[in-house]
């Protein structure tokens, strides 16, 4: 279970965060939904300690993270933007992490399922950016922890990779995992979100199922239910 | 930590640069002996090289290492791996390749030129040493630098300034001080203004083991006067030895307010 008590960022002077408060239960998943620039990203960076933040505690399991990240031998992380070293192979940079990982990993079914066999020996500057984030998908499934966040899990794919995705995050749940995901594409969420967040203006503006989002705005589909939302807010 | 400066090492022993770098030393070590034919002489001159170069080195290799595993970094900042561990092991990767170059680069023609049966093996030894320290220092404040600032341009340009005035203003600027304030006592300033300039010191504690006091020159003299030669030369070396571990304290402390 990860806890977060009154979190505060900005950058700068630019507040990104002005009191989140939100608990993500252990099993299920959990979807963060916000506009560009909301700080989804800024939220989950923070759980992971990349990013220090001014105010509030993360707690992970109950236990507070500690500025160490040792912690984050039980968090799988897909960064939205996969930048890799490009002078590496595919197959070097696999076997790199799970050398300083050091823990359990299983990288070949992965490697299978998302068909990247052809591209082990490749340069990383050498991959199209959908192959890149395949890549960067089997870096964060090939380890077996219990959090799994997923910022973005669905950039650059195509259809057959993003099915394989779905299932693959299915699997995850179905093992009891704790998954986090940020995602702009609504039916993706709607397919796969036990429960949603909805991050505005620093803050979190709506917690619950989709269900009750599209009672509180009258709006069938989800899509239209957030642009609901903002629209409203803008007004 | 030991992971980190493996991977770090590794890729820069694998880039092309440090064979330029390591050729380079190996091409200035057989020219200077042929030129010099004699190895104590090659050691004096080697140390104006060395004092110069292996800073500047240090402060590009050093910048340019920080910004291009830019992507590296990120990618063990999401592992579970401190960020101390994270920066000093790229720091000492940097740093311990840049010291191999220049020992292995310049060990070589010493060594086949019969550095073993000669007087000057401690004196050349010596010198190896504050290139190694100097190595040290100076990427070191390169991480620094490159840590403070996002933009790769102006980084870059910072560490070349800073190169610049130490290797050459410094001095300028300091004998100019001395002229206008000629009439006045000016030892400790002189003390303390070389303290302040790594080069410097290196340059003294060089000359001071090499014991010409036509060389020393000012700053040397007084350094000699007021700590007497070994004393001088510890005293040296442990300010050096501050001048690395200070900058490295603060990549540490840097690092760990960072945001990624
Ligand atoms: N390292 C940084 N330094 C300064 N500003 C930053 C930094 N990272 C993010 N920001 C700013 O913080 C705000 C929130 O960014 P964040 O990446 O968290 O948004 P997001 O909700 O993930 O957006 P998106 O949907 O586009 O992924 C943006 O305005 C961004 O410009
Ligand atoms: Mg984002």
């Amino acid at each position: 279970m990860i806890k977060i008590d009154n979190l505060h960022k900005k950058y700068g002077k630019n507040k990104i965060l002005t009191g989140v408060d939100l608990e993500i239960p252990e099993k299920g998943i959990f979807a963060i939904l916000g506009p560009n620039g909301s700080g989804k990203t800024t939220m989950i960076k923070s759980i992971l300690g990349m990013v220090v933040p001014e105010k509030g505690d993360i707690f992970i399991d109950g236990q507070k993270t500690h500025s160490n990240g040792l912690y984050r031998k039980n968090i799988d992380y897909l960064p939205q933007i996969a930048n890799f070293p490009g002078n590496l192979g595919v197959k070097e940079l696999i076997k790199m992490i799970k050398d300083l990982r050091d823990t359990k990993a299983d990288e070949n079914a992965l490697i299978q399922r998302f068909g990247l066999t052809p591209f082990l020996d490749k340069k990383l500057s050498n991959l199209s950016g959908g192959t890149k984030q395949k890549v960067n998908l089997v870096l964060t499934f090939m380890f077996d922890s219990q959090i799994i966040i997923l910022d973005e899990p669905t950039t650059g794919l195509d259809p057959v990779a993003l099915l394989n995705l779905k299932e693959l995050i299915a699997e995850e749940k179905a093992k009891g995992k704790t998954i986090l995901v940020t995602s702009h594409i609504m039916s993706f969420v709607e397919g796969i979100a036990d429960e949603i967040v909805f991050l505005l203006e620093g803050k979190i503006y709506f917690k619950g199922s989709i269900q009750q989002l599209r009672e509180k705005t009258n709006e069938v589909d989800l899509e239209h239910a957030i642009a609901n939302i903002l629209k409203e807010n803008n007004a | 930590m030991l992971k980190i400066l493996k991977y770090s090492f590794y890729d820069l022993i694998r880039s092309r640069w440090s064979y330029v770098y390591l050729l380079f030393y190996l091409i200035l070590g057989f020219v200077l002996l042929f030129l010099n034919n004699d190895l104590s002489k090659a050691v004096i001159t080697l140390m104006n090289v060395i004092i110069i170069l292996v800073p500047l080195i240090g402060t590009i290799f050093g910048v340019m290492y920080y910004y291009n595993s830019k992507e590296f970094t990120e990618l063990l900042l999401a592992q579970p791996i401190k960020r101390s561990s994270i920066f000093i092991g790229q720091y000492l990767g940097v740093a311990l390749s840049l010291v191999m170059s220049l020992v292995i680069g310049l060990g070589l023609p010493f060594v086949l030129y019969g550095l073993f049966e000669s007087s000057a093996i401690w004196d050349f030894s010596l010198l190896l040493i504050t290139g190694a320290m100097l190595t040290m220092i100076f990427t070191a404040l390169a991480f620094n630098i490159a840590l403070y600032n996002e933009n790769k341009i102006k980084g870059f340009s910072y560490a070349i300034l800073l190169w610049l005035f130490l290797a050459v203003i410094y001095d300028g600027l300091f004998l100019l001080s001395l002229i206008i304030f000629e009439t006045y006592p000016l030892d400790k300033f002189t003390l303390i203004a070389t303290v302040f300039n790594p080069i410097d010191l290196s340059r003294i504690l060089i000359l001071l083991k090499l014991d010409i006091s036509a060389l020393l020159g000012y700053t040397g003299a007084i350094f000699n006067q007021f700590f007497g030669t070994s004393i001088g030369l510890f005293s040296a070396l442990g300010m050096l030895l501050l001048w690395i571990i200070l900058p490295v304290w603060n990549i540490k402390r840097k690092a760990q307010k960072k945001d990624f």
